[in-house]
């Protein structure tokens, strides 16, 4: 069986956390389309900050969630602070307690950070949202699972999905947040919070991956 | 761009720095430098008033601070809402033993961080209620009211919200009040020219010159047609049209009425809209009872303006009348 240590995947954030600063003027660029363009100042800013919390520390996986969730919830506001901060305290709270983490915790993690972010959201799969990458990447790693195939294939069933997922959004009007003011007008652009979702889940996942070891049983 | 900032990253924290210190004699800092709060605040045994949004609405949200309207703001980034935590500690701020009412508007990020700082709050036994406001007509069909973005209308919302609490008034009899408040509004806005986020550096939409936008949101989001700019005259016909079609009061109804510019429309210009608002209110059998004209809930250095009408019965009307002690006269 796959796992991976959760004490020294800390590293794992502060991936995420270059990836998402180096995507700053793309997310907004993509936001500003039918945002207000503020989508990458807002995500650096929040990644960037908790990073910079981070650095030096040699904090786990579990607790560097933590700090990237509460640094999302307390300092960066808009819609993406409570989503993205819910996200990862549910992530972090799901492992906190696990030295080695399975397909299994790693699934049941993902479902908490879901299930965070529906608790004070609204939005539906197909509304054009952040939802659109995560919903499908999350099922493309249970049924992956489910299916008998080890934790790294999963991961990349779900990196592949969340990509699918987020390209989707090209053909979906948006629904819900400031976007679904534009109606018919917001068909052709992706939505800029499944972007940095997918963005988001392929560093996990490839970080995930590249820890992972097989344990006896 | 022709602004007078020193850093991009820093326009909101140097906008709060500046009002604190202009205003030092009717609001103070909390702890959270995202929250400005009335000097007299938590009045105890009243029940406190909170609003919070996106900056670069000024002087919304926090020029509506003091006595007898807003206890505490939260405040944003510029046209992003503030974070739970800073809600969160102006529920704290504000409440005086009697529970507190968070009376905002109907954005996405600002219904889930009111949402998680209201848990926040029950976790530490405040009793929170809240009002979204839903005023903005272009923003959704009738039938769909529940979507419509809040504006103007807030304000008004505010002031009847913090009135009724200054009297005394249960935090149920304050929700019921102000929801009745908004509830009586409609408001419309119209734009000819965009605003720029310091920190994108362009304009995040586009009005063509000779252009106008009507039904436009208060960041810009799209109105219901896009159309020549054409004559105040027929702008506020256009404007009272919208209105009152949504609102279908009975003649003989009182209304307030609040026009604001949107931040770089001259104040002459809204006087030359309120002289045909005022004449097209009245030939629909409606009698003005007060008049608000001025900038009182902008979008940055966006060009166009806003209508709001409220229906008032006697409480409301009672209630608008109570003086408020904030930075903007009311």
């Amino acid at each position: 069986m796959q796992t991976f240590d959760n004490a020294s995947a800390g590293s794992i954030v502060r991936s995420m956390a270059e990836r998402i600063v180096e995507n700053r003027a793309y997310l907004s660029e993509i936001d500003g389309k039918i945002g207000d363009g503020d989508h990458g100042v807002n995500m650096a800013k929040g990644f960037g900050m908790a990073a910079e919390r981070l650095k030096g520390k040699d904090a786990s996986l579990a607790q560097s969630l933590d700090t990237l969730g509460t640094v999302l919830m307390t300092e960066i506001g808009g819609s993406m602070g409570p989503l993205y901060g819910v996200m990862f305290t549910e992530f972090a709270e799901t492992i906190e307690g696990a030295d080695k983490i399975d397909a299994a915790a790693y699934s049941k993690m993902l479902h908490a950070g879901l299930a965070g972010i529906q608790s004070i959201g609204s939005a539906k799969v197909g509304d054009k949202t952040l939802l659109d990458t995560l919903v499908p990447a999350v099922e493309a790693f249970d049924k992956a699972t489910a299916d008998g195939r080890p934790f790294d294939k999963a991961l990349e069933a779900l990196v592949a999905a969340a990509e699918t997922g987020r390209d989707s959004t090209i053909n979906l009007v948006a629904k819900i947040g400031r976007a679904s003011r534009l109606g018919e007008r917001s068909l052709g652009v992706l939505d800029a919070g499944a972007t940095s979702c997918a963005i988001i889940l392929k560093e996990l996942a490839v970080g995930a991956q590249t820890r992972l070891v097989d344990a006896v049983g | 761009m022709q602004r007078f900032i020193n850093d991009p990253d820093l326009v909101v924290e140097d906008t709060v720095k500046g009002f604190v210190k202009a205003h030092s004699d009717i609001v103070r800092l909390a702890e959270n430098p995202r929250v400005v709060v009335s000097k007299d605040a938590p009045v105890a045994g009243k029940v406190g008033v909170v609003t919070g949004g996106g900056s670069g609405h000024e002087p919304a949200f926090i020029g509506y601070t003091g006595r007898n309207m807003l206890d505490a703001v939260a405040v944003g980034e510029l046209f992003s809402s503030p974070t739970a935590k800073s809600f969160y500690d102006a529920i704290k701020e504000a409440h005086g033993g009697k529970g507190v009412v968070v009376l905002y508007g109907n954005y996405a990020g600002d219904n889930m961080n009111v949402k998680m700082a209201t848990k926040l709050a029950a976790k530490e036994g405040i009793e929170v209620a809240t009002v979204v406001a839903n005023d903005d007509v272009c923003s959704a069909p009738p039938e769909e009211r529940e979507k419509r973005r809040g504006v103007a209308g807030e304000i008004l919302m505010w002031k009847v919200g913090g009135a009724k609490a200054a009297q005394g008034a249960s935090l149920g009899e304050v929700r019921a009040t102000a929801q009745k408040a908004i509830d009586n509004c409609r408001s419309i806005g119209v734009g000819l020219g965009p605003c720029t986020l310091p920190a994108v550096g362009h304009p995040n939409f586009q009005i063509e010159p000779g252009k106008m936008e009507v039904g436009i949101g208060h960041h810009g989001e799209p109105g219901v047609r896009v159309e020549s700019l054409k004559t105040a005259d027929a702008v506020a016909k256009d404007m009272v049209k919208i209105v009152l079609d949504d609102h279908d009061l009975p003649a003989g109804t009182e209304v307030a009425v609040l026009v604001s510019g949107l931040g770089a429309t001259p104040l002459n210009e809204l006087y030359i809209l309120h002289d045909t608002i005022e004449s097209e209110i009245a030939l629909r059998g409606l009698k003005i009872a007060k008049v608000w004209i001025g900038n009182y809930f902008t979008s940055l250095e966006m060009v166009g303006a806003t209508l709001t009408v409220m229906a008032l019965d006697d409480e409301l009307k009672t209630l608008l009348d109570v003086e408020a002690r904030c930075t903007i006269i009311l």
